[in-house]
């Protein structure tokens, strides 16, 4: 076990370590004079640009920037947004939280609604309940995101704000403020949620689906337990492995948040912030929020792949 | 029993009543607030770092310049200086700082504050990050006593009257160690703005307190608001709900889409945009040497002009632009009424005779009816624009079009804003969107054009698009640099113009209109700058903000706080409603189980 440990985590920060470099050399394709894209549209001198160039380093040979990045960043300093003269790492620190509530609360119940909806579902194959839940989660996961929010945010009329995450008026205390956020959160949470669930729902439904002719569940019927039990007692907790691994692969990509979630209702997290980002370029920012996200997917990765070994002993056996 | 569920019942009873207690006492005495949405990132409020139009424009409000912008017709008028004159040779500036200016702490504003940062943008590099052009020809900053300020410079200069920097006070700055890493922050921010920054969340919003001691008098209301919108549809929409007061940089169609709103009055200004497409004219190095794989016909000022003639300006801002733009010459928008440009010889739109400058010029249609200019080459070019803007889109298939009917094949590519920028420096493209915003001193946009702004050898140093180096173009724009009198100065700049416009090393299309919308049943009125015609948002200093007035009746509760204790409710109903079927269920199957 320690020994499997070992190597998965080694595997991990050899695949971090992978992202960091690739982080680099990924960005210096990307076409375009981040100065220049920096100062468009207003007066500045030659000078001035050369000034520029010379601060953020980019006026050096390719090589030596990829040493002064590479040893920074085994530091854990990923330097200094361009655009928000501000370090990295405390820009992405800033808007972590926000995405990190939203797509985490939007994710666990999209998993709850999905992994139900697929089990009703699969035992009752067929019904018309059956087609009608997975024909409209399969209508909405294919709905762009961006219009099913807006079409959300019109419907609703005054009740739920159109954007952002708090009112600039709402009193300073903690109870106003956690419900100003939790009130702004409504329509993206419900917009994400719309999207998402149809994946849970139909891999649920699936391996259920699988399960449903074994033997053991003939055994069960057998005893004469009621149907009910048969499912939620035998069926359910077979069928949850491949779900579980699916859950944990998409906690991974929490972290990234849901961009075109953030940018229609203006959540100020890490989706929009490497929106910007690349859109900049800003560098420096767009390498620490590729790392992040890489990293957060890496980490999940091993987490699902011990969590499998816990829950399927067939796997501790291999 | 009874006793435990009394108190479940009032504790529910709190929750869903404690928003309305909050909110409510939070209305009674609430303060008349101005919400505005932006739409662009505040990068830095640090006002010697701060680049974005969202950050200078805050700055505006927080700090005064020398001298401001009319709110009529922009001219220079009283900054933080009420005075000033300048020598015969127009090398030496002296300028007064009356008595009497406060710093939001108290503590006076004087000379020495202006000197202070005029001389901290010519002595640290970081700190002429934002503005540095304006006091990069200075010579020395002299604060002679507390009112006295005297600027020299190595050469005249033309925008001493118009020097875009926020004077900051120097017993706060002084103490300040690196300009990079300041944030400028920490609330209360000491400035000398109608507004003092209160509250700062980055990517959220920032708020500001009027300013009851300002030296103009103190605005009208007592807080100003800003957040940000990603989107402007998600702006639009803030406004319709009443979230907002104040929105800007709509496009058609959200612009139309307010017409008939209750409590939204709409404002359609002229604005100080235009957009253009650049000719590749022969793009080259600042010593000449040629750059890029421009076409070589546009080198030849009858394609070029051909061009001109064959595009219709006016289809372009009916279709494109919803009808609000208006006609292209110059690139001086007619919102600058003294510089703009009305063409002695205007290229009316004339395919006919457009053909037949080509025919003349010996660009012969080949079998395919495509032009082949003397050389044997056949006349396809390539278009692009920004995959960022829907304008470039639609207005190039009006080009592709247009150009056809003239016998040149136009492949049009949307490709991104940094690939663009990047075909732009290297001069490989043929002919591409483009656009600017202009200053009400036309010294920057017209420099663009120079020969100096073309790239050095490797590629860099330029800020041109255009490449376009033409001596006597050249010589027009050193006369109205060091030109002193208005009408002389006004006569250079519509010549140069003019020399531009016939060489046509791009094609201005037209003046997009600023669109704007407000809720007029919180706020009476705006000033616009210029008046009339003129925005309430992104203007040259800070009146549309200062200036606005509140609506008598601004007393009716605002959709946010109907809408927040509703939609709490709302959701506490859902919560409630949904758990007690949950449990419903749970408890079924069960009581089955137990017979």
């Amino acid at each position: 076990m320690i020994r499997h440990l070992a190597a998965k985590v080694g595997g991990a920060l050899v695949s971090l370590l992978f992202v960091v470099a690739l982080g680099f050399l990924l960005f210096r394709v990307i076409p375009g004079d981040p100065v220049v894209a920096m100062t468009r549209g207003r007066p500045v001198t030659g000078d001035q640009l050369a000034e520029l160039r010379a601060r953020l380093g980019v006026d050096k040979p390719l090589r030596e920037q990829f040493v002064d990045y590479l040893g920074a960043a085994l530091r854990g300093d990923f330097g200094t947004s361009y655009v928000y003269s501000r370090p990295v790492l405390e820009l992405i620190g800033e808007r972590l939280w926000p995405t990190v509530l939203l797509t985490g609360t939007a994710t666990v119940l999209a998993v709850v609604l999905g992994l139900w909806l697929g089990i009703r579902g699969a035992w009752r194959r067929g019904s018309r309940s059956d087609r009608v839940s997975t024909g409209l989660a399969l209508a909405q996961w294919a709905m762009p995101t961006f219009w099913l929010g807006m079409l959300l945010s019109l419907a609703t009329g005054d009740l739920f704000p159109s954007g952002g995450m708090r009112y600039p008026d709402t009193p300073p205390d903690f109870l106003s403020q956690a419900l100003d956020v939790a009130h702004h959160m409504v329509l993206p949470c419900l917009t994400m949620i719309a999207v998402v669930y149809a994946q849970y729902l139909l891999v649920m439904r699936s391996s259920l689906l699988e399960e449903m002719h074994a033997d053991y569940l003939t055994t069960a019927r057998a005893k004469g337990l009621r149907d009910d039990l048969v499912r939620r007692r035998h069926a359910v907790p077979n069928a949850l492995l491949p779900t579980v691994t699916l859950v944990f692969l998409h906690l991974g990509l929490v972290v990234s948040g849901a961009i075109t979630v953030e940018t229609v209702f203006s959540w100020p997290g890490l989706g929009l912030l490497t929106y910007e980002a690349l859109t900049g370029p800003d560098l420096p920012l767009l390498q620490g929020t590729f790392v992040v996200l890489a990293g957060a997917v890496i980490t999940m990765n091993v987490a699902a792949d011990l969590l499998y070994r816990v829950l399927d002993p067939r796997v501790r056996a291999a | 029993m009874g006793i435990r569920r009394f108190g479940a019942v009032t504790a529910a009873l709190a929750v869903a009543l404690l928003p309305t207690p909050t909110t409510g006492a939070a209305q009674a005495q609430q303060p008349v607030t101005l919400r505005v949405a932006i739409t662009q990132q505040v990068d830095s409020l640090n006002p010697f770092l701060s680049v974005f139009q969202a950050g200078t424009e805050v700055g505006r409000l927080m700090y005064d310049y020398l001298t401001a912008y009319d709110v009529k017709d922009q001219h220079p008028v009283e900054g933080l200086a009420d005075r000033w004159e300048s020598s015969e040779d127009r090398l030496t500036w002296t300028f007064h700082v009356p008595e009497g200016k406060k710093w939001s702490d108290g503590r006076p504003i004087t000379a020495g504050d202006v000197a202070f940062t005029y001389d901290l943008m010519m002595r640290d590099e970081v700190a002429a990050t934002a503005n540095g052009s304006f006091t990069a020809d200075f010579e020395s900053v002299t604060a002679t006593d507390d009112r006295t300020v005297v600027i020299r410079t190595k050469q005249p200069q033309a925008t001493m009257l118009a020097l875009d920097v926020p004077i900051v006070p120097e017993h706060v700055w002084s103490q300040v160690s690196d300009i990079a890493e300041y944030r400028n922050d920490q609330t209360p921010v000491v400035g000398s703005g109608p507004f003092v920054l209160s509250e700062y969340r980055a990517n959220e919003f920032i708020r500001l307190k009027a300013n009851k001691d300002y030296w103009r008098g103190a605005p009208k209301y007592d807080e100003l608001t800003f957040t940000y919108y990603k989107t402007v549809d998600g702006a639009v929409q803030a406004l319709t709900k009443g979230e907002v007061d104040l929105v800007n940089r709509m496009g058609p169609a959200q612009f139309d889409s307010l017409a008939d709103e209750d409590g939204i009055t709409r404002n359609k200004a002229q604005g100080r945009r235009f957009n253009e497409i650049v000719i590749n004219s022969g793009a080259a190095t600042r010593d000449g040497v040629p750059i890029g794989d421009g076409h070589p016909a546009l080198r030849d000022v009858v394609v070029r002009r051909a061009i001109a003639k064959a595009i219709d300006l006016d289809a372009i801002i009916e279709r494109v632009n919803g009808g609000y733009a208006q006609r292209g010459t110059g690139p001086i928008p007619p919102v600058f009424a003294d510089y703009h440009l009305e063409p002695a010889t205007p290229h009316p739109y004339d395919p006919a005779a457009a053909n037949a400058d080509l025919d003349r010029a010996g660009y012969a249609r080949g079998a395919d009816g495509t032009r082949v200019s003397p050389d044997g080459r056949r006349l396809e070019l390539r278009l692009l624009g920004h995959a960022s803007r829907a304008y470039d889109e639609q207005a190039g298939e009006f080009v592709k079009r247009s150009l056809a009917d003239l016998g040149i094949v136009v492949d049009v590519q949307i490709v991104s804003d940094n690939q663009l920028n990047e075909a732009g420096t290297a001069g490989t493209f043929d002919l591409q969107f483009s656009g600017w915003g202009t200053n009400p001193d036309p010294d920057f946009i017209l420099s663009l054009h120079t020969c100096g702004q073309r790239p050095n050898a490797d590629g860099k140093g330029g800020t041109t698009d255009t490449f376009f180096c033409d001596a006597e173009y050249d010589a027009l724009y050193a006369q109205q640099r060091a030109e002193f009198d208005p009408a002389k100065r006004r006569e250079l700049v519509e010549r140069m113009q003019q020399r531009f416009y016939d060489q046509v090393p791009a094609l201005v299309l037209g003046y997009d209109n600023a669109l704007e919308a407000y809720r007029s049943d919180k706020f009476a009125s705006f000033p616009v700058q210029p008046d009339p015609g003129g925005v309430i948002m992104a203007q040259n200093g800070m009146w549309g903000y200062y200036g606005a007035t509140p609506a008598a009746a601004a007393g009716e509760p605002s959709g946010s706080d109907t809408g927040l204790v509703l939609g709490v409710v709302g959701g506490a109903l859902v919560v409630l409603v949904g758990g007690a079927w949950l449990v419903a269920r749970r408890r079924g199957p069960r009581a089955e189980d137990r017979e």
